[in-house]
C-alpha cells in the first residue's frame, strides 16, 4: 500500500496487510495525533488495510502562538 | 469498530469518552459539545454578531463552519503575518470558506500595525517568533472588534491547546496567567471585547474530523515557526501520557476549570488603564503591543540608517 505522510510531506510502501493500529506503531505514530484517511472515508484504528489501499496519515497537531488557534 | 448510536461503521474512537461514532453522528456529536460550550458560559446570543479570528487551519474554520450551521451571525478576522507562502495559502483558504458561504471576512496586516511582517519582527527583536505573533495576534482582535462593532470574538483554541497552556503555566507557575485561562474571557475594560472559545470541550483530533468529515479545505502544512514551540513540546509529553491514560488531557484541564481556577483568581481584579500612544487597554501606561512596535520601527531604522551610512 502506499501510505502519504505530512510535514514534511513524502510518501512510503508498506506491504502485506495489516489493522491501521498495527500500520501506526510500525511508522512510529501515536493513533490519537492523526487521522487516518482512505478516499473519502476516515479510518478506526481496527480497520483492515492491504497492499491496494492508498492511506493519508494527517497529523492533528498544531501550535505554536497562543494568540489565534489554526 | 462500531457507532455508540446508530450501529454503523464507526469513523472515529473517542477514546476519553469510550465511545466510537459513524460520520452523522460524530458531527452531531461535535455540535453538541460546541452548543453546550456557548451555553454554560454564556458566550454570545444569537443577537450578537461574533467575529471568528480565522487562520486557515482546522480549529478555526471548524469553529466558523459549526456556528454558521448553527445559525449564529459571524463574521471573519483573518490577520496576515506575512509569513511567505504559508500566509498568502492560509489567506486564499479563508477566502474561500467565507465566499463560499457568503461570509464577512476582515483581513489585517500585520505589517500595517506593527512595522514589519512577523519574521522580520524576530530577526530585529531577537524575540521568539510565537511570543511576537501571539501579542500581535491578540492585540489586533482586540483592536479590529472595536473599530468594527463586534462584542465578541471567537478562536479556535481546543481542548489540546488549552492543556497545553496550563500545562506550561503549571510547569513555570505562573499564578498570574492561571485566572486568565478560561473558556471565556469577560470585558472587564471598555476597550476590552469579550474573547471566548467554543471548542474547548473538543480534543485536536476531533477538529480535525469534523474539518475532513465537512469537506473543509483547510491549510494542513504546519506554520513554519511552529517547528521547536514549547507549546508543541508540550503537546507532544500530554499526548504520550493520553495514549497510556484516556482522559488525561480533560481530566487536567476540566479538573483545572471546575476546582482550581477560582483559587488563584485574585481578590481585587487588575487595573488597567488606556495606553497613552494607541487607547488600548493595558496595565501600564503604554501597552505591550506598542512597545513592540517602536522597537520594530527603531531597530529598522536604524538599521537603515547604518545601512546609508556605511553605504
Amino acid at each position: 500500500m502506499k501510505v502519504i505522510l505530512r510535514n514534511p510531506k513524502r510518501e512510503v510502501a508498506v506491504t502485506g496487510t495489516r489493522r491501521v493500529k498495527e500500520l501506526l506503531i510500525e511508522l512510529d505514530i501515536l493513533p490519537g495525533t492523526v487521522l487516518v484517511i482512505r478516499g473519502d472515508e476516515l479510518l478506526t484504528s481496527d480497520a483492515v488495510v492491504g497492499n491496494d489501499d492508498v492511506l493519508e496519515v494527517r497529523p492533528v497537531m498544531s501550535g505554536g502562538s497562543a494568540g489565534a488557534s489554526a | 469498530m462500531k457507532c455508540r448510536k446508530c450501529g454503523g461503521r464507526a469513523s472515529l474512537e473517542l477514546r476519553r469518552h469510550n465511545a466510537a461514532f459513524c460520520s452523522a453522528h460524530f458531527l452531531e456529536f461535535f455540535r453538541k459539545q460546541v452548543a453546550e460550550a456557548i451555553h454554560k458560559h454564556r458566550m454570545f446570543t444569537r443577537d450578537e454578531t461574533v467575529l471568528v479570528a480565522v487562520s486557515g487551519g482546522k480549529d478555526s474554520l471548524a469553529l466558523w463552519d459549526v456556528l454558521i450551521e448553527d445559525g449564529y451571525r459571524t463574521a471573519g478576522l483573518y490577520l496576515d503575518l506575512g509569513i511567505f507562502d504559508y500566509s498568502r495559502e492560509s489567506r486564499e483558504k479563508c477566502e474561500a470558506f467565507a465566499a463560499a458561504r457568503g461570509q464577512t471576512l476582515h483581513v489585517e496586516r500585520v505589517a500595517d500595525a506593527v512595522g514589519a511582517p512577523i519574521p522580520d519582527v524576530q530577526k530585529v527583536t531577537r524575540r521568539p517568533t510565537c511570543s511576537a505573533c501571539g501579542l500581535s495576534k491578540r492585540y489586533l482582535m482586540n483592536r479590529t472588534a472595536l473599530e468594527r462593532g463586534y462584542a465578541v470574538v471567537a478562536t479556535g483554541h481546543n481542548l489540546d491547546d488549552e492543556a497545553a497552556t496550563l500545562f506550561g503555566s503549571v510547569m513555570h507557575w505562573q499564578t498570574d496567567a492561571l485566572p486568565r485561562q478560561s473558556p471565556a474571557l469577560a470585558a472587564t475594560h471598555p476597550k476590552l471585547v469579550r474573547r471566548v472559545k467554543p471548542l474547548y470541550r473538543l480534543s485536536e483530533l476531533e477538529t480535525a474530523a469534523y474539518a475532513f468529515l465537512r469537506r473543509i479545505d483547510y491549510i494542513v502544512e504546519e506554520c513554519p515557526f511552529a517547528k521547536g514551540a514549547t507549546s508543541i513540546a508540550h503537546k507532544e509529553v500530554l499526548n504520550r501520557l493520553e495514549e497510556t491514560s484516556p482522559g488525561a488531557k480533560h481530566n487536567f484541564l476540566f479538573g483545572f476549570l471546575d476546582k482550581a481556577r477560582p483559587a488563584f483568581e485574585r481578590a481585587e481584579p487588575v487595573a488597567l488603564q488606556e495606553c497613552t500612544v494607541c487607547g488600548q487597554a493595558t496595565t501600564g501606561t503604554l501597552c505591550a503591543f506598542c512597545k513592540l512596535a517602536d522597537q520594530v520601527k527603531q531597530r529598522i531604522s536604524d538599521a537603515a540608517s547604518t545601512g546609508r551610512n556605511t553605504a
